[in-house]
C-alpha cells in the first residue's frame, strides 16, 4: 500500500434525521478535527442527507481481523431464536 | 431616478458580486489542493450561483421587461456589470483564494445580516436563505487563515502576501452610490460605509490569530460598482457567455 501524503483520515457517520442512528458514510482527509467536519459536511451532506455529523480519527478505530471472521461471526449463524421475529410489531412502531 | 430603477440597479450589483464570485471559485473545479478541498470550493461556488440566480431573476423582475436571470448574466457587457474589483480578481494560489473569500465573507456576512430585515420583501427573503450559507463560508475562510497563517513559514508568506495584494480592493466593498443611498432611507438597503469599522474589526481579529499582520490602510481601487472594471471581467465573460453568444436561445 502507498504511503497516504493527504493528511488524517477520519470516518464520518451521518444521522439522517434527529433521533435516528448515525450510519457510517465514508472517509475524508482533513488536519484537525473541524476540517474533518466541513469536509465531511461537504463531501457527504450537500444532498440533502443529514441533520448531524460525526467524525472520528480512523487510527482510533479498532477492527476485527478477518482471520477471525469464523470465530466471531459463524457461531451466529445456526440460532434462528435470536431474532426477534416471533414477536408482533406494536401499530405505528416504525423502530424498535 | 425611481426607486425602481434604484432597486433594480442594487439586485444587479450584489447578483453581479454573487456570478463572479462563484465562476472565480468554480475554476477551482479539479484543482483543488486535495480532494475534500476541490468540493468545498466548489460547493461554496454552487452556493454563489443559487443566490445569483435569486437576485438577479428578482432584478429582472423589478426592472419589468420580461428579462431573466439567463439574459441577465449572459447578454450583458461588461460595463453594465456592477461587481466589485476584488470578485474579478483572478483565483491565484490557495491562499489568495482564501484570503479573497475572507475579505468578501466578512463583508457580506455584515451586509446580508442586515438585509435580512429590508422593507423589500423579497431581498429579505433571498437574504434570510443566503446568510446561513455565509455564515459558512467565513467559517471556512477563518479556519484555513488559521491554518494557513500558523503552519509553516512557506505558508505563513504566501497568506501574508495574498492580503497584502488583495488589501487595496477592499475599500470599494464601502462605497455608497445614489441608488443605495435613496434605498436606504426607505429602509430597503443598508448603509456600506457603517460596516467598514466591524468588518475592519473581524478581519484583523482572524489575521492577528493567523499570525497575519493586517495592512495599514492606504489607497483603494475602485470602479466596479461603475462598471468600469479591470481586465479580468472580459475573460471571465468571454468565457461564461460564449455559448449564448454564439448560439443565442440555444437549447438542449
Amino acid at each position: 500500500m502507498s504511503t497516504d501524503t493527504q493528511l488524517d483520515l477520519w470516518e464520518v457517520f451521518i444521522q439522517s434525521r434527529p433521533g435516528s442512528h448515525y450510519t457510517h458514510a465514508g472517509s475524508v482527509h482533513a488536519s484537525d478535527n473541524q476540517m474533518a467536519l466541513q469536509n465531511a459536511r461537504d463531501i457527504y451532506t450537500r444532498r440533502n442527507e443529514g441533520t448531524s455529523i460525526w467524525v472520528v480519527p480512523a487510527k482510533y478505530v479498532t477492527a476485527s481481523n478477518p482471520e477471525d471472521a469464523g470465530m466471531f461471526f459463524d457461531p451466529s449463524n445456526d440460532k434462528m431464536y435470536r431474532h426477534p421475529t416471533f414477536y408482533v410489531m406494536p401499530e405505528g412502531a416504525k423502530q424498535i | 431616478m425611481t426607486k425602481q430603477e434604484a432597486l433594480y440597479k442594487y439586485l444587479l450589483q450584489l447578483g453581479d458580486n454573487a456570478l463572479i464570485q462563484s465562476h472565480r471559485l468554480s475554476e477551482w473545479c479539479s484543482k483543488g489542493p486535495i480532494l475534500e478541498e476541490d468540493l468545498a470550493l466548489t460547493n461554496i461556488a454552487l452556493d454563489y450561483i443559487g443566490r445569483a440566480q435569486n437576485l438577479l431573476q428578482y432584478a429582472g423582475e423589478v426592472e419589468g421587461k420580461g428579462r431573466t436571470s439567463d439574459d441577465l448574466a449572459y447578454r450583458r457587457p461588461e460595463h453594465q456589470y456592477y461587481n466589485n474589483l476584488i470578485a474579478e480578481m483572478p483565483k491565484g494560489d490557495f491562499a489568495y483564494t482564501i484570503a479573497k473569500q475572507l475579505f468578501i465573507s466578512t463583508f457580506e456576512f455584515l451586509l446580508y445580516t442586515e438585509l435580512c430585515t429590508s422593507k423589500d420583501e423579497t431581498l429579505a427573503a433571498i437574504a434570510g436563505k443566503a446568510i446561513k450559507e455565509i455564515r459558512y463560508h467565513w467559517t471556512h475562510s477563518r479556519d484555513w487563515c488559521y491554518r494557513l497563517g500558523k503552519g509553516t513559514a512557506f505558508s505563513n508568506d504566501k497568506l501574508q502576501q495574498a492580503i497584502n495584494d488583495l488589501w487595496m480592493y477592499t475599500g470599494e466593498q464601502f462605497e455608497m452610490s445614489d441608488e443605495e443611498d435613496m434605498l436606504c432611507t426607505e429602509g430597503v438597503a443598508y448603509d456600506n460605509k457603517a460596516l467598514q469599522s466591524k468588518w475592519q474589526e473581524m478581519v484583523s481579529n482572524v489575521l492577528t490569530a493567523s499570525n497575519i499582520i493586517t495592512p495599514v490602510s492606504g489607497y483603494m481601487q475602485t470602479g466596479g460598482r461603475k462598471g468600469i472594471h479591470t481586465e479580468n471581467l472580459g475573460h471571465i465573460l468571454s468565457e461564461m457567455q460564449y455559448l449564448q453568444r454564439a448560439y443565442p436561445d440555444a437549447t438542449w
